[in-house]
């Protein structure tokens, strides 16, 4: 009987095909927008468990210099004398060369003979390429070759699957060579640990093993970010599924009824929806999964470029197919599909069999339903106010923004109603007056399509607006914090003296750029010298400054710290900062957009005496900027330096800002997508309510307002109706610009915004919201207008 | 008997108030028979005629049909009994819109697990629907998409035909037409027949006659 009672269901569906086809999309986008991004974060976490698991670093525990320096190997050897089976283990970064897309490689230098066998997952401790004199560095595939192409190649690569992205192994030998290292930066311990009674020795420290290990800590905000785009998109396409199914279901309300009038069982009926909606839920999830790889694939590199600039973790570019991720993806689309239609089957199973039914009963809803729809919106919105002031973390940014959002969305349809009703008040002639109450009675059907409009325009107001103001800001920060000319790296100290003295009766000022790697609060960080100059004083992005603060910092009485370091530390102006060779008080805060790492600025005679092996090579010249290109052609050739050692600001700019545009691809094409599924939403609705629409236009078209009046009236109601959700979604966009700036931004990455406004970006956005209310308009507007009229006389034949 | 009706009462809730709509129903049918139930507008007619196919309860009294009163069935004993036993006949049809006439003569068969193709085709035949079958309802006038009601419900081979004003949205000829053909298909069957109706016309065409007048039934 169950086939019988699910056939006479699902041939709905026959009879109405674009129907079904609608449901299928909203669904497939639902499902695609979202198992596209948790595609990308599994792929991404699978590539940070990878980076844990080396050296086993999530299961081994290490010994550290207290102060954040490196172990004397004095210190190493003592231990090993005494009993402790440790492994020393140099790490440091090495900078990537321009022309292979920059950034940073982390070496990792081991001794393979002492490597704990925990450690041994990368499975390179027993290989003799790594006790030669002059070891490869092993790389996974991707790094390997930027690492044989980078100028000049630190050492022969070699190829190795097994190895994480963006890490090379080598021998310690090579690595205290090639990072200018003498001491271990770290030394494993093994599984066994201490010795029995063991203590360590002053100033180094036991850190247990850490599962949570750097990178997937430091991006889970990135991902989060990711994972908030993508269910927004998953909610909207959500409003398409139900609009859908719900309107299924109460054109199917007479046939329901009739099936339990002819025995069919309440259990069996709603076993067979059951069926049609777990079906439905797979062929749309199947289809949404697949389309979702393809999104991820295509959004996959953008990712991967974005998590090394902004965290310098590294992704692979391309992605593999996991079961975990594809069966996500259909459970997510058949939780979707019962959620959408779990309101319909509660409906059926609530339905008296004797009560008359008309398609479109169930989608008027009274004044009462939007007054309780716009009291939960409130309540919605205040929740999120409440997390937004007294919650704590990302979470409580996202908790505002998903109160801020849903509040809106529940809000809208009461602001409509509202809207239409001054319309109608003030309306002069006939087909005025029936064109807005008929708009009002439309609400109802469409309110769920506009809710997912305003969405999507609210989204798209928000992140274009942060992308503006980030690019504005961005622009100007770029312009004091890039403040020289021309940028040179020499091949060594000698060769840096050679240049200050050649350049010296050129320009207007050479200053050194000594930098020095630390661990800062608990973190890796930078420290950079600054030398006291009017270049730093007149232009440098200060946010907050103690007075006097450029004399105090040359005097060597404080440091400056970048943003990130200021909000992940909690620190205040003098605050002091752990430093080898003491504390120092927090003398100014400064931005450092882009920047994953925390970072300290130190005068130079404080780098000399705490950071007295930090190289000497790099240099920032000041110089008339027309004479800037004029310098550094003259210094590549009179030094023969290679090309990339001199760089010049423009061209530091242009790299920075290509970067930067990247970062803010995904942002874009979620924005992009979103928009596009609202814009279904809405032909979905239209199509759907086409069906049970003729009982309201009949009456107007026997009273003289033709056909093709009527499809024109079709058209421009829905584009009234999305005019108006613009304008309500424009708000909501800004507050949420300015959450995403001034709460999730900081949480997530560490620095704050100003907002700035963009109104010609609104209007572009307006313009292209009637354009996807004008376009799913059309089509049904142009059946009506095609519609035979003896369908329209139908209407009035069935009338009892 | 088939059907045996004994001291049924049945009130509805009203803002004014309950209103007894049925008040100690005494009716008795056996096989075969025909019986017209007429009454005024708002008498009580439908509503009894609801509460015999399970689709409604009594507030109290016996519906006793082949041995299972309707009046205490779960939700699922009286579903099986429309199913197997009892045949409905709308006044608005309630067609299936999606499926074509063939599939809607065959439904509440296949619904019961009887389906007799050869049953079916006689049964378009009789009723004139031969050519019609790949046609769906909306595509049928009135009196056609009654006549596939009445052939949906004879091919289940129900013992007890309720009919529901089955002519009050047809013409008159057409209603007349219609109602012949139920009378003669149904008897055919063996099947007994109820039909609410309006018509004292109509109604003298059964085998009996009675009157729901304020709650009861008179001769």
């Amino acid at each position: 009987m169950i086939g019988v009672v699910f056939g006479a269901i699902a041939s709905h569906w026959r009879r109405n095909r674009v129907q079904l086809a609608m449901l299928l999309v909203g669904l497939a986008l639902a499902t695609a927008l979202w198992s596209g991004v948790q595609a990308i974060n599994t792929e991404a976490r699978a590539a940070y468990d990878q980076a844990a698991r080396t050296l086993g670093q999530d299961h081994l525990a290490r010994i550290v210099a207290k102060d954040a320096g490196t172990i004397p190997l004095g210190a190493y050897v003592a231990l090993r004398r005494a009993g402790w089976s440790v492994s020393p283990v140099i790490e440091g970064s090495l900078r990537l060369s321009p022309e292979v897309g920059g950034g940073r490689v982390r070496l990792v230098g081991i001794e393979p003979l002492s490597l704990p066998d925990g450690a041994r997952s990368i499975n390179l401790g027993g290989n003799p390429a790594l006790l030669r004199s002059t070891a490869p560095l092993f790389a996974a595939p991707q790094t390997a070759t930027r690492l044989a192409r980078t100028t000049p190649a630190p050492a022969p690569t070699q190829i190795d699957t097994t190895l994480p992205e963006g890490v090379a192994f080598t021998d310690i030998a090579t690595a205290a060579r090639i990072l200018g290292r003498e001491n271990p930066s770290f030394l494993i311990l093994d599984a066994a640990g201490p010795p029995p009674g063991a203590a360590l020795p002053t100033g180094l420290v036991l850190r247990p093993a850490d599962p949570s290990a750097d990178p997937a800590g430091l991006t889970a905000s990135f991902h989060l970010n990711l994972t908030a785009f993508g269910f927004l998109a998953f909610a909207v396409g959500l409003f398409i599924v139900h609009s859908a199914i719900g309107i299924a279901f109460e054109q199917r309300r007479a046939l329901m009824r009739t099936l339990r009038a002819l025995g069919v069982p309440l259990h069996l009926l709603m076993l067979a929806m059951g069926l049609e909606l777990g079906l439905l839920g797979l062929l749309g999830g199947l289809a949404g999964v697949g389309l979702g790889y393809g999104v991820a694939g295509a959004l996959l590199p953008d990712v991967a470029a974005t998590l090394r600039g902004l965290y310098g973790a590294e992704v692979p570019g391309t992605l593999s197919l996991r079961p975990v991720w594809w069966l996500a993806g259909l459970a997510i689309a058949l939780a979707g599909t019962g959620l959408a239609g779990a309101q319909a089957l509660w409906r059926l199973w609530q339905m008296p069999v004797l009560v008359s039914a008309h398609p479109e009963a169930a989608l008027r809803t009274g004044a009462r339903g939007l007054r309780l729809q716009a009291l939960a919106g409130l309540s919605a919105a205040l929740l999120g106010g409440a997390a937004g002031l007294w919650g704590e973390g990302l979470w409580a940014g996202f908790g505002l923004l998903a109160g801020l959002l849903l509040g809106a969305a529940l809000i809208l349809p009461m602001g409509l109603a509202l809207a239409l009703g001054a319309a109608i008040r003030l309306a002069h002639g006939v087909r005025a007056d029936w064109f807005w109450a008929d708009t009002r009675q439309q609400l109802p059907g469409l309110s769920l399509a506009l809710m997912a409009l305003m969405l999507a325009l609210a989204a798209n107001i928000g992140v274009g607006s942060m992308v503006a103001s980030f690019r504005q800001t961005f622009d100007g920060w770029l312009d004091r914090r890039l403040v020289a000319e021309v940028y040179v790296t020499a091949r060594s100290e000698a060769e840096a003296d050679a240049m200050r003295d050649w350049l010296n009766p050129q320009v207007d000022a050479i200053l050194p750029i000594w930098r020095a790697e630390t661990m800062l609060a608990g973190q890796p960080g930078d420290v950079y010298a600054m030398a006291d100059h009017a270049t730093y004083r007149d232009h440098w992005p200060m946010l907050a400054t103690a007075p006097d603060v450029w004399d105090r910092l040359a005097l060597g009485e404080g440091v400056l710290i970048n943003e990130q370091f200021w909000h992940r530390a909690n620190l205040r102006l003098g605050a002091p900062v752990d430093l080898p060779g003491g504390a120092l008080p927090v003398l100014g805060v400064y931005s450092d957009y882009g920047n994953p790492r925390v970072q300290v600025m130190i005068g130079l005679d404080q780098m000399a005496a705490r950071f007295g092996d930090a190289p000497r090579t790099r240099l920032a010249v000041r110089v008339a900027p027309d004479r800037a290109p004029e310098i550094a052609q003259s210094l590549t050739q009179h030094f023969a330096l290679p090309d990339d050692a001199v760089v010049t600001q423009a061209a530091v700019k242009a790299v920075s800002r290509a970067i930067f545009e990247r970062t803010f691809t995904v942002t874009s094409a979620l924005n992009v997508l979103t928009l596009g599924v609202a814009g279904v939403a809405m032909l979905a609705s239209l199509v759907s309510l086409s069906a049970v629409r003729l009982p309201h236009l009949a009456p107007a078209w026997a009273a003289g307002i033709g056909r093709n009046a009527l499809a024109g009236y079709e058209l421009a109601r829905m584009l009234a109706l999305a005019a108006l959700t613009f304008v309500a979604a424009l708000p909501v966009g800004l507050a949420l610009a300015w959450v995403l700036l001034a709460v999730i931004n900081v949480e997530a990455f560490g620095w704050r915004l100003p907002m700035i406004l963009f109104p010609a970006d609104w209007l572009r956005l307006g313009a292209l919201a009637l354009l996807a209310a004008g376009l799913a308009a059309l089509w049904p507007a142009y059946r009506l207008a095609r519609r035979p009229a003896a369908d329209l006389v139908k209407v009035f034949s069935n009338e009892r | 008997m088939l059907l045996n009706i004994h001291a049924v009462h049945k009130s509805y809730a009203t803002p004014e108030g309950p209103v007894r709509v049925l008040d100690g129903i005494d009716l008795q049918m056996a096989r075969g028979e025909t019986l017209a139930l007429t009454g005024e507008s708002g008498s009580g007619k439908s509503t009894l005629l609801h509460l015999i196919a399970g689709l409604d309860r009594p507030d109290g009294g016996q519906i006793m049909i082949n041995g299972c009163d309707m009046a205490r069935a779960t939700d699922g004993q009286a579903a099986q009994m429309r199913r197997q036993t009892v045949g409905l006949i709308f006044q608005q049809f309630n067609l299936i819109p999606s499926l074509d006439v063939g599939a809607n003569l065959a439904f509440q068969a296949r619904l019961a697990g009887c389906h007799d193709v050869d049953l079916v085709g006689r049964l378009a035949t009789d009723l004139g629907l031969s050519d019609l079958m790949r046609r769906y309802p909306e595509q049928l006038s009135g009196g056609q998409q009654q006549r596939v009601a009445i052939g949906r419900a004879l091919a289940a081979r129900p013992a007890l035909l309720l009919a529901d004003e089955p002519t009050g949205n047809l013409d008159e000829a057409t209603g007349d037409q219609v109602f012949d053909l139920m009378i003669r298909l149904s008897a055919e069957a063996g099947a007994a027949l109820l039909i609410v109706t309006h018509s004292m016309r109509l109604a003298a065409r059964l085998g009996r006659r009675v009157h729901l007048k304020a709650g009861r039934l008179v001769a």
